[in-house]
């Protein structure tokens, strides 16, 4: 394979990383009492949720429990019934202006990378900043450069999203939530859509990301990566929230039956 | 042949053609405004706004042609006194452009609608989870996918819009193709059949090319994903 030359290099650039540091302790993320329904089906119960500044959360799960519409719902993709959620001390908002806001200091990166398909690379980086944030286009253009360059992906700028392999074009991705400088990140099985060889090279990205003190929820099936980046895992099933824990507790001693069957089911091989 | 001939000779064809083509141009670039403006309406959030454009669609869809064209002449000018100008040839032609936009515009909106549909969902979430407001997705990542996703169907509005451009003439538009087409049968009824291939075939060769070019369009610009 491929030796992943980038792994040396840092993503964040030091400011970003003091910001990511200093004031930890404080919640960044917190969901309290959530509930929601799909008709019949009851698929959040009463979450409660609190993530500190810098903290890596990593949800696990059987697919159905949930988590993929949790992690939804933080940016307001997914509705809620009842039940608050906070970013930054801020109830979400309804639709309109303060929810776009919002949503600018909240980087997602989806399953199916959901890169625009009429966009180049560098325009995909770029767009959002100059967009939203009214940066100017040069200026603009050179993080999404010195981005695109930590991800390992700047010598593509200039293709078109369905150009890339998978792998690349998740990696486009990540990026181009970073161009935005998020509070937090959101990751929504970054790596389910992809080829095995690919996955790692997104995985490293975002171990990289962790240890440079981003804020993360991950919804994932890596286990490599639940355990070499979490600080702390969340389990799911049936829309509940069935454990918590550090990485060790929940690999090495699952207190539900869930949990133990879950686990027994995909380490087994 | 001679029939030809003498048909070309003392009736204008190519000038009857050419209001056609010039009501078809007007009709094309007001109903594509107002498609646009439709389909925007549609997607929109607020629910109101989809409902009135969802309404005019359905209303006009299901209308026929003749009766708003008439509507026009007989309602908005004759009743109403709505005028474009004090010339009758040049009001007229601009009512039926009115009428014609109106009618294709309920069209123009379905073909982009199913454009989006080609959209995949996960680009529209992309957007808004970038902090980009409504407006922003629509016309900067929505709209320019669906737009090279309904060149077909678009081409195909094209191609009926210039084909009802002879309904022009329930507007009293005297100058197009089918009042043309009326005053030659009544006075050369010798040649009828030359008559109609005139006509006939000026169309087919008229509308050939759109369709070519709407496919080689809608492969050329086609989203890759």
């Amino acid at each position: 394979m491929r030796a992943i030359h980038y792994a040396s290099m840092t993503i964040l650039n030091e400011t970003q990383q003091d910001a990511a540091r200093e004031d930890d302790g404080k919640y960044l993320v917190e969901l309290e009492h959530v509930e929601k329904h799909y008709g019949n089906l009851h698929v959040l119960r009463d979450i409660n949720l609190k993530v500190k500044k810098g903290e890596v959360l990593v949800i696990v799960g059987p697919s159905g429990s949930g988590k993929s519409t949790m992690c939804r719902t933080i940016n307001r993709l997914e509705t809620i019934d009842s039940g608050v959620i906070r970013i930054d001390g801020q109830p979400l908002p309804q639709e309109g202006k303060a929810l776009a806001q919002l949503r600018a200091e909240v980087g997602m990166v989806f399953q199916s990378f959901n890169l625009f398909a009429n966009k180049t690379i560098l325009e995909n980086v770029t767009l959002a900043p100059i967009k939203v944030r009214h940066m100017d286009k040069t200026q603009a253009e050179r993080e999404a450069m010195d981005l695109l360059a930590r991800v390992g992906v700047d010598s593509q700028a200039n293709k078109m999203p369905s150009q890339l392999s998978g792998g690349q074009q998740q990696r486009v991705a990540i990026a181009r939530a970073l161009a935005m400088h998020p509070k937090v990140m959101l990751f929504d099985e970054p790596t389910s859509a992809l080829d095995p060889e690919m996955v790692n090279e997104v995985l490293d990205v975002m171990v990289e990301l962790a240890h440079e003190g981003m804020t993360m929820l991950c919804v994932t099936h890596e286990m490599g990566f639940a355990r070499k980046a979490a600080d702390k895992i969340i389990f799911m099933a049936d829309g509940q929230i069935l454990e918590r824990g550090t990485p060790d507790e929940f690999f090495e001693h699952p207190q539900t039956a869930r949990a133990q069957e879950f686990l027994s089911k995909i380490l087994t091989h | 042949m001679d029939g030809f001939l003498s048909l070309f000779q003392s009736y204008n064809v190519p000038a009857a053609f050419l209001v056609n083509l010039e009501l078809t141009f007007w009709s094309a670039i007001f109903s594509a405004i107002l498609g646009i403006i439709l389909v925007v309406m549609r997607i929109s959030p607020i629910s109101s706004m989809r409902r009135v454009a969802a309404g005019y669609v359905e209303l006009f869809k299901n209308m026929p042609l003749t009766i708003i064209m008439v509507f026009m002449v007989l309602g908005v000018f004759a009743q109403l006194k709505i005028s474009f100008s004090d010339n009758f040839d040049t009001n007229f032609f601009w009512l039926a452009v009115v009428g014609l936009s109106l009618y294709t515009a309920a069209f123009v909106c379905e073909s982009l609608r199913s454009g989006i549909n080609t959209v995949p969902l996960g680009q529209a979430e992309a957007a808004r989870a970038m902090g980009l407001n409504f407006m922003q997705s629509a016309t900067l990542i929505i709209m320019p996918q669906a737009l090279r996703g309904s060149v077909a169907p678009l081409g195909n509005t094209l191609i009926a819009l210039l084909k009802n451009s002879t309904v022009a003439a329930a507007a009293s538009v005297a100058t197009e193709t089918s009042s043309l087409m009326s005053e030659m049968i009544e006075f050369r009824p010798d040649v009828i059949v030359q008559i109609f291939l005139i006509f006939a075939f000026g169309y087919v060769i008229l509308i050939i090319p759109i369709g070519v070019l709407t496919t080689y369009l809608s492969n050329k610009l086609a989203v890759r994903r």
